[in-house]
Formats: C-alpha cells, structure tokens, sequence
C-alpha cells in the first residue's frame, strides 16, 4: 500500500467514527488475485463491539469459509461485504474494504451498485412469494431488463447455474414457496446469479437443509468457484474441510487465523483455533 | 401407595374437567348476547322495512309521503362520498404507512408519532366533524359541498387506515426483503415489488373497513353541512349531496309512523351495502393469498 492510498484510508477510518484507530502493521502477503480486502474493520452494534481489527485478503474465484462459534462475528462480517449488516440502524463501522480496489464505505460508492456485485445467499431460504420464473428474473427486472426473450435466456441460465433447470423446467410458473427447502435455497442461488454477480456471499445456506440437499448444495459451491468467488459461513466444520480452500477461523469478533483450509485444520497455528477444531469448545 | 396418588390425581382432574365444562358454558352465553341483540336488529328492521323497499324505493328522491319517498340522493350521494374519501384516505394513508415503517429514521420521534396516529383513530368523529367545517367549509371555502363532506370523512378514516397499513407493511417478512436489497434492489423498488403486493391484502382489508366505518357515520356530515332533503343528484365536487345515514336520521326525526318504516327501508339498503362492502374486502384477501 502507497502513502497516498494509506493517508486516504486513514482519512476514511476518522470520518466514519469518533475515535480514530491506530493503524497496525500488517504481514505483507503476495498479492495473489485477491478480490476483497479488508484493513482493520471494526464493527458496533449500539456500543457493543461485534468486530475488532478484522483484516483479511479474499481470494478470487476460490471457496474462503469462515468459522466459529456462534456469536463471533462470522455472520456479521460476510454481511458487512455487501453492507446488508446497515439494515440494522445501530451499526457503526470503522477501517476499510476494498472490493476490485474500490473503497465500499465511500460515500460515493452506492451500496445497491456493490449489491449486484457481491450477491448473497441467506441462511433460511427466502424466495419471494412469485413463481420460479419471477424469482429468478427479479434481479434482471429490478435492474431494467424487459424483453422477455432476454429475461427467458436469463433464468435458464441461472437456474442452469444452480443445477436446478432440470428439475423445475416444467414447473417454472409455480409458486417457490411449494418447493422443497433444497429447492428453494437452490432456487436462491439462482435468484442470486441471475445478477450475474462476481463474489457470492452465502450465510450458513445448507444450515436448515436436510443432508441429501446439503449434499447438491456443496456440490454446486464446487460448481460455481469456476466462475465466482464464494465465501461461505458455516457453523459446520466438516462443510468448511470438505469445500473450502482458504478458512478463516473467527472467535469474540476477532479474525484468529487465516489460512489454506489444509494447513488450517491439520497445522492450527494458534492454540485457540486448535482447541476449536478439535471440539474442544464451541 | 400409588393407588392412593393415582386417586388424588383423579379427585382433581374432575375439577379441571368440570371448571373447563363451566367456562365453555359461560363463554357461549357470552357470544350468544351479541348474537340474539344482532337477530333482534335484523328482525325489526327488516319486519318495519321490508314493506317499503322496492325498487322504485331505491330509485325515488325524498318527497312529503312516505309511499313515494326513496334513497336515491342518499345512496348515490353515499358511493360519490365513499370514492372522494377512499383516493384521499388510501393513497394518503398508505403512504404515510410506507414512510414511517421503512423511509422515517426509528427514534424517539417517529414512535411519538405513531402513537399519537393511534390516539387519533380512537378521537370522536364528531371533533373532525367541527375540524372539517373549520378548514373545508369556511377555510378553504367549499362551503356545504360533497368535497369538504368527503374530505372531513376522509381525515376522520385516515388514522384507521394509516395503522392497518402500518401493520401490514410491518408484517411483510425481513426475509424477503433482505433478498431484494441484497440483488442491488433500491429501497423504492424493494417496497413497489416487495413489500406493497405482500401488503395489499392487509391494506385493503384496513381500507374497506375503515370505509364501512365512514358509510354509516353521520356526526361529522350533519356539521359539514349534508343536506337532509335533496332532490338532484350532487353534479360536481362543489354540489349539495345527502348521504344514506342523514336521510335515514331524517325520517326517524318525524312524527308519523309511516316514516319509521321508510327509514326501516333505508337502513336494509345501507346494511346491504356494508355487506357488499365487506364481501369485497374479503374476496380480495383470499384472492391475493391464494396467490402468496
């Protein structure tokens, strides 16, 4: 990072809060394809503190999975990446991130622009109460697409995306809320790729989902880092082992250890993330 | 031992099954009082008015006998009202529900407004009555008119439908609208795709009751001025009008029994129109939530 960058994101850090922090040496990583960049986000709900100096480098088009116990921020920070976490009016943040080298808490910088970039799947899923097709082709609509042979083309491919086309092609006009729970959360996969999205943020999305689709689901997160980038919240080690290739381990709002998914659960660095994976609390 | 336990455990269930017995029995009683008072309503007004309810009844102005009297100027003057008072109130109310639930920051403010929105559905209508003479009449001068007629009433719904729309705006789950907002929807977008059809069965129940409620009100239009004997159909917003409610008060007010009857007529002819009203409000939510 230049002078000039880093005098900006200091500039930054004092606008958006009273205090301002200081800013922490940092072990230079090599700069590998790294799509989202975090330095020093912290994060207040109130004045309860829910992030502390959370710095990490996504890497593109790969699977980063992050894991915890509950409570520790996992599910705050990813929704920190595309700003959802301001829905709740009580949030403060500090420090910066970068999407694309972009600054995303710039006021210039639109939340629903960055939205479309980094799309998101929840964790219970949330179709709207519309058929398939409308499902998937909202994000198209909203976004000023009409003609339907366009949206058409859209949803087979989303759906396509989501390996789900086979199933529901002929069911396209039902309603989404008569699909099974995997179909569903499928279904929001596709919803979510139909904006064509660069980075996918999926918040514990198999976590009410019964194990055979579960199992569609990890399959087609294997799937979809061809093209995406993912980074996924699980409460489920195994998940995280099995379709991840970087973990990020969090405990009490801090990032403990980041690193390559085998190095992190066969060589812990730190004695807490041992202690976690190896079911000794959480 | 157990013998002896299992006996208590009889001895008092009896008393749990006999108190569960006597409360049904009182319940029922309770919900029968309404019942037999509302049989009673229906059985004079229809026994008094059925008589003098015939087509030329509904077709007839006012006139001085009663064989030849009829509702027309106050039904039609009912359903002008009801459309002037339904585009101010609903279009006004739903968006006041949509600011304050999702534009209006929640602080300490916004929630003493919402409180004092619902303070006012509880207000008299006979204060708004004195509110829509003060500005309708004489402030903007529209003097005795079915616009100031249909905008007192439509201030004096206003609150209802703000608080029913509130909710139903409330009651639209997180969840969906989190999708919208996380595929880069704006807010507008969100609410006119979102959250407004998942609204509408709930706001228009709200509306279409608020409305039954403002048919049958009379308080307020007496002091904005309806008219109680009228024998054109009101021709512009700035026409004289009568309403349903006022004529019917109109016969009561007279001697003869011969308009008690007539006024039996007319209160058959509002009660049929409450209830197309209200089979409205309901076809409308079961058809949109076959639809959810």
């Amino acid at each position: 990072m230049n002078k000039v960058m880093e005098e900006k994101t200091n500039k930054k850090v004092n606008q958006r809060t009273a205090k301002p922090e200081v800013k922490k040496e940092r072990i230079k990583k090599e700069k590998t394809n790294s799509i989202i960049e975090v330095n020093d986000l912290n994060l207040w709900y109130g004045s309860d503190q829910a992030l502390y100096e959370v710095s990490m480098e996504v890497p593109e088009k790969q699977v980063t999975a992050i894991i915890g116990p509950s409570g520790c921020g996992k599910s705050t920070f990813l929704k920190t990446l595309n700003r959802m976490v301001e829905m709740v009016p009580i949030v403060k943040t500090s420090g910066s991130i970068k999407y694309r080298d972009q600054e995303i808490f710039s006021s210039k910088y639109k939340e629903e622009y960055l939205r479309t970039k980094v799309g998101m799947v929840f964790q219970k899923p949330n179709p709207f109460p519309k058929s398939v097709y409308d499902n998937v082709a909202y994000g198209p609509r909203i976004h000023g697409i009409k003609k339907k042979e366009v949206l058409d083309q859209i949803v087979e491919k989303s759906l396509k995306g989501a390996a789900i086309w086979d199933e529901l092609k002929d069911r396209l006009n039902e309603n989404a809320y008569g699909l099974s729970g995997g179909q569903q959360q499928r279904v929001c996969i596709a919803r979510a790729l139909a904006v064509e999205p660069d980075v996918i943020l999926m918040d514990e999305p198999t976590s009410a989902l019964d194990p055979i689709s579960t199992a569609k689901v990890e399959e087609l997160v294997q799937e979809l880092k061809e093209k995406y980038s993912i980074i996924i919240v699980t409460h489920n080690m195994q998940q995280a082992a099995r379709i991840s290739d970087k973990t990020a381990f969090f405990l009490n709002g801090e990032l403990i250890e980041f690193a390559d998914t085998d190095n992190l659960f066969q060589n812990p660095h730190d004695k807490r993330t041992e202690d976690y994976i190896t079911g000794r609390f959480g | 031992m157990l013998g002896q336990n299992e006996q208590n455990i009889k001895k008092r269930m009896e008393g749990r099954v006999a108190i569960n017995k006597v409360l049904m029995v009182l319940f029922g009683m309770a919900t029968a009082v309404g019942l037999v008072f509302l049989v009673l309503l229906f059985y004079r007004v229809l026994t008094q008015g059925i008589g003098y309810l015939s087509l030329d009844y509904i077709l007839n102005f006012p006139a001085p006998y009663p064989e030849e009297a009829g509702i027309y100027a106050g039904l039609i003057g009912s359903v002008f009202l009801m459309i002037i008072v339904a585009i101010f109130a609903v279009i006004i109310g739903v968006a006041t529900a949509i600011y304050l639930e999702e534009y209006a920051p929640k602080n300490k403010f916004t929630e003493f407004i919402r409180v004092n929105i619902q303070n006012l559905a509880g207000v008299p209508s006979i204060v708004f009555g004195l509110l829509g003479l003060t500005f309708f009449v004489y402030m903007f001068n529209f003097g005795y008119t079915l616009i100031a007629g249909g905008l007192t009433m439509a201030l004096l719904i206003l609150p209802v439908i703000v608080v029913a729309a509130q909710e139903a705006v409330r009651s639209v789950p997180a969840e969906i609208k989190e999708a919208s907002y996380g595929m880069g929807a704006s807010k507008w977008q969100t609410i006119a795709r979102v959250i407004l059809p998942a609204a509408i069965p709930g706001i228009l129940t709200g509306a279409i009751i608020a409305l039954s409620r403002a048919i049958g009100e009379t308080a307020p239009l007496i002091i904005v001025g309806a008219a109680t004997a009228i024998y054109t159909l009101p021709e512009s917003l700035l026409a004289k009008y009568t309403v349903m409610p006022i004529q019917i008060y109109n016969w009561t007010g007279r001697p003869q029994e011969e308009w008690q009857y007539v006024a039996g007529a007319g209160i058959i002819v509002l009660l049929a129109v409450l209830l197309l009203m209200n089979s409205i409000a309901v076809l409308i939510r079961n058809k949109y939530q076959r639809r959810l």
